[in-house]
């Protein structure tokens, strides 16, 4: 018995056991389902403007109103001050490279609950739906980069006193970098909304506090000048990181600090690899407590 | 051929009953402690047998319990089992769309799972955009869907809507659609749950025709689960019975069959059983004896129809007429007894009928019986039971060098053949 059972046990293709291995990322298979992912990501694309009037206009509207908001609330009446670059191609900036996070996260972190009829009858590596929402929302985010071209260039035109840095090559970097940090986070999260679902209605009030503490519509040195003893939850924040680095290579305004961006780096890294654990260990059985 | 392809172990799956809330997190958390500390989880000890009718006494059932079994490359095999027997659960693991309690599946093969047609299809986007997302969903890729894609329009029968989107197709083009690209699916092992019970009759005959191509010719293992008799005795030779999580029976597919039927008796819904009024002369009961348990009757077998009829005064000749009525509500059999045969009802009290038919000539599909009851020898109608006593008639164990299609004909008849040899014109 045990003879014949270590002769067979090399030759079979794979094992269904009752748990993951904790450590295997799976992303082998992902890689094998390459084109499902991008067939989901063209799905995305396709039908998300079907019978819509306004179509993507709708994702024009939303950074532009919160920027004007801003630029009245917190530069008009709180005075804070953006320095030589207009207060709301400022907020503008961070508004853009913040929205692709928030969209991220919050699109993925339902990724079993709103995916659980297609779950439950087919099988395919659960991370390709996260993502693909992380690739598709990068659509969004051109549309609205554009705009932000657009204002800049107005600004430009009018004699504003504003410019490119050369650090502008690492800016893919900072968006790969958000939604690496979108995508890690949403994972956790929809790992743990499969069972409790007061996770879900804590995400649209935490998204909104942590825009708050990510350097969005104020310079980090603004934050650390003001409130020093809670400067660190800005400061190690990752998030107020990139925020703070796209400015600095868009309109050359802040500072980009070359340790903290090792930091990010590496707990970006961190963050993406513990989501992709917890979701592997959660895609297993998520079906029957959904 | 006679290689192990897939190999079930010990498989157990518990589920959980009621609702999540906050007992949820208690159990969580201790079922958390006991792992921490090295030790068994405490609600794996516990549960119920998988019966949905009796009462449950745990707040954890096991859906499947103990489960072994092997298949070896290119068998067929069927899984049948009543409602909640925990096939569905078998196939879920095997699909892996959720995991195993306890126990383990090895294969050698990759496994693609059919629990449904067309998953993941968009509304929005076109039959032909529907066809490689779907194929991918199913684990093909670009480069296979390319290649099979004419194939899969033409066996679908949508070649004119190829582009339209979906959501204008009518529900059964879509159906056609998604099972055309399923059935162009090339795993080694095919796990199919109950996806031919859609689609028109026509479109069923050629999914099944498919199914058999499938595992005929190209050799292919296949899991089938079915409550259709038909469809499992035609495509499978082999059958595992489930029965309250466990496996009751495996072997051939005649057997298990027989098995599956004898499993339970809610002979009752078969049995039509009416009150008399005491001043109204009524059919009061009708019973049919079917050579196989369950309603079910083999072709050619011997077959009766019990009819207890109440008569509280005397009639003048009273008639009693049955019809057979097939699933196309097509009337295919007719018996009758009027006052030329046998003369009854001089008398006040309960008469019982019986309707014997030796060889039952009826095809395989499902019948019901229309009973007719008059008197004045038929002219003056005073009952009509309609839709009762359903029964189905099968045909394994009927010689015939091929196994038996559907809609080959409605019945079977006698027939001597003589053929004499010439050599001339």
């Amino acid at each position: 018995m045990h003879k014949s059972n270590a002769h067979t046990k090399d030759e079979w293709l794979f094992e269904i056991t009752p748990k993951n291995s904790l450590l295997s990322l799976n992303l082998k298979e992902v890689w094998q389902y390459r084109d499902l992912l991008f067939l989901f990501v063209k799905r995305d694309i396709v039908t998300v403007y079907k019978q819509t009037i306004l179509g993507p206009l709708w994702y024009l509207i939303q950074p532009l109103f919160t920027s004007v908001i801003f630029t009245l609330i917190f530069n008009n009446v709180a005075n804070i001050s953006t320095g030589t670059v207009p207060p709301f191609l400022f907020n503008l900036a961070g508004i853009t490279i913040w929205n692709y996070f928030k969209e991220c996260l919050n699109a993925t972190s339902s990724t079993f609950t709103s995916n659980a009829g297609i779950f439950g009858k087919v099988y395919f590596p659960r991370m390709i739906m996260p993502l693909s929402v992380v690739i598709s929302n990068l659509l969004k985010f051109s549309i609205q980069l554009f705009i932000f071209a657009a204002f800049f260039l107005y600004y430009y035109l009018n004699g504003a006193p504003i410019s490119l840095n050369s650090y502008v090559v690492l800016f893919p970097l900072m968006v790969l970098i958000m939604g690496m940090l979108g995508l890690g986070l949403g994972m956790i999260i929809s790992s743990m909304v499969t069972k409790y679902r007061d996770l879900k209605i804590l995400i649209g009030f935490g998204l909104q506090l942590l825009m708050y503490v990510s350097a969005v519509m104020y310079p980090v040195s603004f934050f650390i000048e003001k409130l020093p003893n809670y400067a660190w939850i800005v400061k190690y924040n990752p998030l107020s990181f990139v925020i703070e680095s796209v400015r600095y290579m868009l309109l050359n305004t802040g500072e980009f600090n070359t340790s903290m961006f090792i930091y990010t780096l590496i707990s970006t890294v961190v963050i993406l690899l513990l989501g992709i654990i917890i979701f592997n260990k959660a895609e297993k059985n998520f079906i029957d407590t959904v | 051929m006679n290689e192990v392809i897939l190999k079930i172990e010990n498989l157990s799956k518990q589920y959980r009953l009621g609702t999540v809330g906050t007992g949820t997190i208690s159990h969580d958390l201790n079922r958390w402690w006991h792992t921490v500390r090295g030790k068994e989880d405490p609600f794996l000890k516990i549960g119920d047998v998988n019966d949905r009718s009796t009462k449950a006494t745990s707040e954890y059932v096991w859906a499947l319990k103990d489960i072994n079994f092997e298949v070896k490359k290119g068998e067929v095999l069927g899984i049948i089992g009543k409602n909640g027997a925990g096939k569905s659960t078998l196939l879920k693991i095997l699909s892996k769309v959720t995991g195993p309690t306890t126990g383990s599946i090895k294969s050698k093969g990759r496994i693609a799972s059919l629990l449904e047609v067309g998953t993941g299809f968009h509304p929005e986007l076109t039959g032909r955009e529907n066809i490689y997302l779907n194929g991918a969903i199913l684990g093909m890729t670009k480069a296979e869907i390319n290649a099979k894609l004419d194939e899969i329009i033409e066996f679908s029968g949508c070649e004119r809507y190829i582009d339209t989107p979906t959501k204008r197709y009518s529900s059964g083009m879509t159906v056609r659609l998604a099972f055309a690209v399923a059935a162009f699916l090339e795993p080694d092992i095919l796990v199919i749950d109950e996806v031919l019970a859609v689609g028109d009759a026509e479109f069923q005959k050629k999914a099944i025709g498919k199914m058999q191509d499938i595992s005929k010719g190209e050799g292919r293992t296949v899991l089938f689960v079915s409550h259709n008799m038909q469809a499992i005795s035609v495509l499978t030779n082999k059958c595992i019975v489930m029965n309250n999580g466990g496996i009751f029976f495996e072997g051939k597919t005649n057997d298990a069959i027989t098995r599956y039927l004898s499993l339970d008796s809610h002979l009752s819904d078969n049995i039509y059983k009416a009150i008399p009024l005491p001043n109204k002369s009524s059919i009061t009961k009708v019973k049919l004896i079917t050579s196989l348990p369950n309603n079910v009757q083999r072709n050619n077998d011997l077959f009766e129809i019990h009819i207890q009829i109440f008569m509280p005064y005397l009639l003048e000749k009273p008639a009693v007429a049955i019809q057979a009525i097939n699933s196309n509500e097509t009337p295919i059999l007719y018996c009758w007894n009027f006052d030329e045969q046998i003369s009854f009802g001089k008398k006040s009290g309960y008469y019982n009928l019986i309707c014997r038919i030796p060889q039952l000539k009826l095809y395989m599909g499902k019948y019901n019986l229309t009973v007719h009851y008059a008197d004045n020898n038929g002219k003056n109608k005073l009952e009509t039971l309609k839709d009762i006593c359903p029964f189905e008639v099968v045909m394994f164990g009927v010689k015939h060098p091929y196994k038996w299609e559907l809609g080959t004909c409605t019945y079977i008849e006698d027939a001597e053949w003589n053929i004499n040899y010439s050599k001339e014109f």
